[in-house]
């Protein structure tokens, strides 16, 4: 055929043309005429064929998906769609097959668990490797994360663990620092990381971070916040001032340094260490101390049984506050009848609280108060009205007389305490 | 509070110059003065105060106005490292406890001091302590203050390096005459020079950029939905008809679930 030279010369035929055009023409069918909404036409130009976008809906009328494939709601008309449904979208596998090197992250796992600081600092240790990969392609890096303790977190593959290294033998339990500082040592002869990152943070980040720099003798840049592969800022000062310096080898990051990994999920390789030397702990753990809780300051309390204009009997309710250990707070209303402190007033005019558990009994919600409990991680109601704001917000509700479930949850906490102190004297024994 | 001390109990508190947050003024740091006051309840008169600096500061006189008799010195320039000659002074002076604050409210304020101190020294280092309760044949009883108020008790042996937390007990109140009265005991040590400080430039903290909510939609409903839809809480369990029983032992196991029970 004449297509062997001159193969650029585009060769119409009208006929077929016309017979791939014409659905109705009894040689239409053996035409190849693709199923795609999208073709390239014989002139070189992207066709759409109307006649093959959108889908016919259940009542037979043809339908046109513009969401793409994205609104919950569409799946649930289409038919095709129907056992699909609403699922949790797969991320994009980021793996690492052999690095040739390593950021090391000690993440602080309050109880347990990746903190969103935990999170920010492997998400900056990615943008570290990304700067050092792109101005040297052949080596690739991976985030390295010692943890130490129990470990009750799942998603270790989307916070962006590429390796994973959990020690929580018995000597890690409690507080031990140094057999902590022992593990980073012999993980810092067996990977020579690039960068140690730990969060800057009360919860034993920036005190394991301190140990490590002072026995690798590095110089740590501390709170550090801006940070790239050349320089970072840190507050220096107490915080008055901004450091800029050149990026060190171990540092202490700042919360929200860098933004979390959340478009791609990692390996996370368990990795093994070898052989960490047993160290004899100068630092002996006794165990935490009993304290008041109404001694701790609202803000910061972890437990808050907050009364508010429901409230009959505030004998009963300053004993179940006794009993279960929890700090007082209280809602305006009650504060202004007298009968709580102004200092224990929650909300927008009193105190912002960042309890892990707040539970609020007689409250209905007022929206200065749930401005106060908007950092509360579990908020619990008792209250008469199933229609309030609080009972909105709350992970557990239960309607009904407040004195009533109170002296029922006074009855169960006596006898929690009955049985812990069975138990403790068993110990004792 | 019953401290049951031994006489020969030899404590230092190391103190810096601190800096009022607002004003910039340089005054008593917070954590230094609160190590300070831990080591007057502990050891009295066989306390020593230690800085390392320029003895003509006046912001010592405010640490010397809680009842010092006199403040060691060493005679440093701003430039130089204080470790080194800090590291001797310990050693040679036979010290049980060394306190400091946790951060420096001026300089670089890396809290790294009373860490470096410890490695050199090869002393223990407790970090953030409230209170240390009691000293009996070497070992002293240490409260760890903990986030959220909690205390940690530790039991360590002498000597040891301790940074005193914001929640130890509240330094007492400088006064003018015994500020201006106590004696600056100033030796000249020799020290290197920070020549990796010298590379840093500093400037007056900006306001960090506050994080942005960022809305990853792909279509123009998900934006909208993500502009306008009020965030629902997803509700949560509604007991509404059961007896007060079952409500209580609901609460009660949520309680226990979350660990707050203690």
């Amino acid at each position: 055929m004449s297509n062997d030279h001159g193969s650029e010369l585009l060769r119409r035929d009208p006929r077929i043309e016309w017979i791939a055009r014409n659905r109705l023409h009894p040689l239409h069918g053996t035409l190849g005429v693709s199923d795609e909404v999208e073709v390239r036409g014989p002139s070189g130009l992207i066709r759409k064929n109307p006649h093959k976008v959108g889908f016919i809906g259940p009542n037979g009328i043809k339908r046109i998906d513009r969401l793409k494939g994205n609104g919950a709601t569409a799946a649930t008309g289409r038919r095709s769609g129907a056992q699909s449904g609403p699922q949790a979208v797969q991320l994009p596998l980021h793996s690492v097959d052999i690095p040739d090197f390593y950021i090391v992250v000690a993440p602080d796992m309050v109880g347990g668990r990746l903190t969103s600081h935990d999170k920010d600092v492997i998400g900056l240790a990615h943008k570290l490797i990304k700067g050092l990969e792109d101005s040297n392609p052949e080596e690739k890096g991976a985030v390295l994360a010692v943890c130490f303790g129990e470990s009750k977190e799942e998603s270790f593959d989307t916070a962006g663990v590429d390796r994973l290294l959990l020690l929580d033998g018995e000597e890690y339990q409690g507080y031990s620092p140094e057999q902590q500082l022992a593990a980073l040592v012999q993980v810092e002869a067996s990977y020579q990381p690039k960068h140690w990152l730990f969060p800057d943070s009360v919860n034993g980040g920036a005190d394991l971070g301190s140990r490590l720099a002072a026995r690798l003798g590095e110089r740590p840049a501390v709170q550090a916040w801006q940070i790239d592969n050349e320089t970072i800022i840190c507050r220096g000062a107490g915080g008055t001032a901004d450091i800029t310096r050149s990026t060190t080898r171990l540092m202490m990051l700042a919360e929200e340094c860098a933004d979390a990994i959340d478009e791609t999920r990692h390996e996370a390789l368990p990795v093994e260490l070898e052989s960490v030397p047993a160290v004899i702990a100068q630092l002996q753990d006794q165990g935490q101390v009993a304290v008041d809780p109404n001694a701790i300051p609202l803000g910061e309390a972890e437990f808050i049984l907050s009364a508010g204009n429901g409230i009959h009997n505030w004998d009963q309710f300053h004993k179940a506050a006794e009993l279960l250990g929890a700090t007082e707070g209280a809602s305006r209303v009650a504060v202004d009848d007298g009968f709580m402190p102004r200092f224990r007033q929650v909300g927008a005019t009193g105190t912002w609280v960042t309890a892990r558990v707040y539970l609020a009994v007689g409250i209905s919600g007022a929206i200065q108060h749930m401005q106060g409990i908007g950092q509360c991680d579990k908020v619990i109601a008792i209250n008469t009205d199933a229609g309030c704001d609080m009972v909105k917000a709350a992970a557990l509700s239960t309607v009904g007389d407040s004195e009533a479930i109170l002296s029922e949850l006074l009855t169960l906490a006596q006898a929690f305490r009955a049985g812990q102190t069975e138990g403790g004297d068993q110990d004792a024994a | 509070m019953p401290h049951n001390l031994q006489q020969t109990l030899s404590v230092v508190s190391l103190i810096s110059v601190g800096k009022h947050p607002q004003s910039g003024r340089e005054r008593r740091a917070e954590q230094d003065g609160r190590a300070v006051e831990l080591g007057m309840t502990l050891a009295a008169d066989a306390l020593t105060v230690l800085h390392a600096g320029d003895p003509e500061q006046q912001a010592l006189r405010s640490y010397a106005g809680m009842g010092l008799k006199s403040i060691r010195v060493l005679q440093l320039d701003p430039a130089e490292d204080a470790l080194a000659p800090l590291g001797e002074y310990l050693q040679q002076n036979g010290t049980d406890i060394v306190l400091t604050g946790v951060r420096a409210e001026s300089g670089e304020s890396s809290g790294m001091m009373p860490y470096q101190l410890a490695e050199k020294l090869g002393w223990p280092i407790v970090p953030r302590i409230a209170d240390i309760t009691a000293v009996n044949d070497g070992v002293a009883d240490v409260l760890q203050a903990l986030p959220r108020g909690q205390r940690r008790a530790l039991k360590v042996r002498l000597p040891f390096v301790a940074s005193v937390d914001n929640a130890a007990q509240e330094p007492r109140q400088s006064a003018f005459g015994p500020a201006s009265r106590a004696a600056m005991d100033a030796l000249s040590v020799s020290a290197e020079t920070d020549v990796v400080r010298a590379e840093w430039s500093e400037a007056p903290a900006r306001k960090r950029p506050k994080r942005l909510k960022v809305v990853k939609a792909k279509t123009a409903a998900d934006r909208f939905k993500a502009a306008t839809a009020k965030s629902q809480g997803d509700g949560g369990k509604v007991m509404q008809n059961e007896p007060a029983t079952e409500q209580a032992q609901a609460i009660f196991d949520l309680l226990l679930e979350e660990g707050v029970l203690r």
